[in-house]
């Protein structure tokens, strides 16, 4: 008798939830330990809507197909010498930032996910889980493989994961997703899959994806488009888990929106970077920072809020200093990272005299005023041939660990400064929402791995920054970090264009 | 509740306590209003260190590249030790006039505006 081909309905129903069993001789609780001690009640996981119809079989069938069609172009890429079509050698180094900063993350989110869907009781949240969990790994893949043929051609992309685990600056987006990993599975859900996923990720992927398009980078453009049909299906898993928790219990409002607080400061700090990278890094430029905080978050995310009202869901706190913030935060970021050149594992320069102008049409209120200047100053340090490198440490936020250089909102030109005291230690912080996080569990902060204090302690070689740079980030020193101009980047790319 | 964790009790490892500086403690100098330097300076000193040689051998290095710093009066800076107005005592140890671990020195030179005069 031939084999009868099982419906979509059944198949799908046999695939999801008919892997779930009951429990008759052990004890549910410890089968799922981790489910109750953030406090959040779920009384009955059968209501989980499963926010995509899709079965394990479907989906490696959906996946194969984009892995074909991504890496035929990757060859193709590769075959033609791709790199030599993008705008400009500077845009490179938005990739070096996205390849050290970012695809790590993507690793943390297949961790993430595939240990977080372990430990839900429902199977229909368990699967969703489960297929996000194996996406990331394939994006992280993906990514490396988009950028490998540009690691033939330009410094700083040769040892991406060691530097992510050790070099200053990547302490940022990784101590992010650590303290998400290290939460219990409720809040990272929240924390990832809504708070990032669905509010904030637009601002990540649109702008990156499309500054690629922009520069000439198509590597890049094609893993974007690749990516985002997973990418809507794990916008579509946050909001399910959001809507899932605010209706099992009320109880759960009051900490579903403390982590939506958390993360969505969290998330926005993070997201510095971006800012800088759309603003300063990309030789084209798609929009401004300012533009795209707008588009995506303040038009797109203030429906979404006013959409969760009706559980008792309010906008995120801080939500109105980030408007204002969204000003400021781009050139503060690059102007970290350009007095910081020689110790960043990407080059850094100061922008054209078209790009200033740019930038001053963008952020008419306050770029001439107050970020202009900065450069006038590089500039004449630079003709001097003293190229600005600053010469000492930063302080560092204990929570988001970005040096202490944001400012108050109603003071611009005055750096913002919080701490707080516990157990007789004192701990400093770029912000009220930074300093709110470490004061709701300073038990978890204190265990900040921040990098100039593990400098000082001597925990990265030394004695000297070069030492640390060479040994502890094996950067390629004179290669990979200093000015663009002079670097080995741009004398290459001279020689290809036939450029004296 | 200090942390929401599984393990009942849960107690961090507090990673920057002074004894794990060697001897050394950590002590931050900002300069208001000139943001030529992105953030506060972080300096490991010995505890007993003057706080003359902190404003003389150690705070040069990083802030005499701004225009400014040779025009500085240091007779009329103002101080912020932790927020708080403070008079540094030139000759006595920064342990000895409350500077301790992790405190954080903010100076204030209302004549000079900056580079441009835009607080850079």
């Amino acid at each position: 008798m031939a084999a009868k081909k099982l419906n979509i309905k059944d198949k799908y129903r046999l695939l999801t939830r008919d892997l779930d069993w009951e429990f008759s001789y052990q004890d549910h609780k410890k089968a799922f330990p981790f489910e109750e001690f953030e406090g959040i009640k779920i009384t009955d996981w059968s209501k989980w809507e499963d926010p995509f119809r899709l079965t394990m079989d479907a989906y490696w069938k959906y996946q194969a197909e984009k892995e074909r069609k991504l890496y035929a172009i990757f060859d193709a890429f590769a075959q033609n010498n791709g790199q030599l079509n993008i705008s400009d050698p500077r845009y490179v180094n938005a990739l070096k930032v996205f390849l050290t900063g970012v695809s790590p993350l993507e690793y943390q989110a297949f961790q993430g996910f595939a240990h977080t869907g372990r430990q839900f009781g429902g199977v229909g949240a368990r699967v969703a889980c489960q297929m996000q969990s194996i996406d990331e790994l394939r994006h992280v893949q993906t990514q490396v493989h988009a950028m490998s043929h540009y690691n033939k051609f330009f410094d700083g992309l040769q040892d991406w994961s060691h530097m992510h685990d050790r070099v200053w600056y990547l302490s940022v987006p990784k101590s992010f997703f650590n303290d998400a990993r290290a939460a219990g599975p409720f809040e990272f859900m929240v924390a990832i899959g809504f708070s990032f996923e669905y509010v904030l990720t637009n601002l990540l992927f649109v702008p990156f994806m499309s500054g690629a398009a922009y520069n000439g980078d198509m590597a890049t453009v094609t893993f974007g488009f690749s990516a985002q049909s997973d990418e809507a299906r794990h916008m579509t898993l946050g909001l399910e888990v959001i809507k899932f928790l605010l209706e099992q219990h009320e109880d759960n409002v009051p900490i579903v929106q403390k982590w939506i607080d958390k993360w969505f400061w969290r998330g926005t700090r993070l997201l510095t970077i971006v800012s800088m990278m759309m603003d300063y890094m990309l030789p084209n430029k798609v929009m401004s920072w300012k533009e795209a905080w707008e588009v995506y978050f303040e038009e797109a995310g203030g429906a979404l809020f006013k959409d969760l009202a009706r559980y008792g869901i309010r906008m995120p706190k801080h939500a109105d200093l980030i408007a204002k913030e969204k000003e400021h935060v781009s050139h503060q970021a690059w102007w970290i990272f350009y007095t910081h050149g020689h110790a960043a594992g990407f080059h850094t320069w100061i922008p054209t005299d078209e790009e200033l102008d740019w930038l001053s049409e963008k952020y008419p209120d306050t770029f001439d005023k107050y970020y202009r200047p900065r450069w006038e100053l590089a500039k004449e340090m630079e003709a001097k041939g003293e190229r600005f490198y600053t010469k000492a440490l930063p302080q560092l936020c204990t929570t988001c660990q970005i040096p202490m250089g944001f400012t108050e909102m109603d003071n611009p030109t005055q750096i913002s400064y919080r701490e707080s005291i516990y157990k007789d230690e004192r701990y400093h912080f770029c912000s009220d929402g930074c300093k709110e996080i470490f004061d709701e569990e300073p038990e978890k902060y204190v265990q900040s791995w921040l990098p100039v204090h593990q400098i000082f302690q001597g925990n990265c070689g030394g004695p000297d920054v070069e030492d640390v740079l060479r040994d502890y980030y094996r950067m390629n020193v004179g290669a990979d970090n200093l000015d663009i101009k002079g670097s080995p980047d741009e004398e290459r790319w001279k020689k290809w264009k036939g450029v004296a | 509740m200090p942390v929401q964790a599984i393990t009942p009790d849960y107690v961090g490892d507090i990673k920057d306590r002074f004894e794990n500086f060697h001897g050394n403690q950590v002590v931050y100098v900002g300069w208001d209003h000139h943001l030529m330097f992105c953030a506060a300076f972080a300096y490991p000193l010995p505890p007993e260190t003057p706080f003359r040689s902190l404003l003389e051998t150690v705070m040069p290095e990083g802030f005499s590249l701004h225009p400014e710093w040779e025009q500085i009066d240091w007779n009329t800076a103002t101080w912020l030790l932790n927020g708080e107005p403070f008079v540094p005592q030139p000759d006595v140890a920064l342990k000895d006039q409350g500077i301790g671990h992790k405190s954080l020195l903010r100076f204030q030179t209302p004549e000079l505006k900056g580079y441009q005069n835009a607080g850079v």
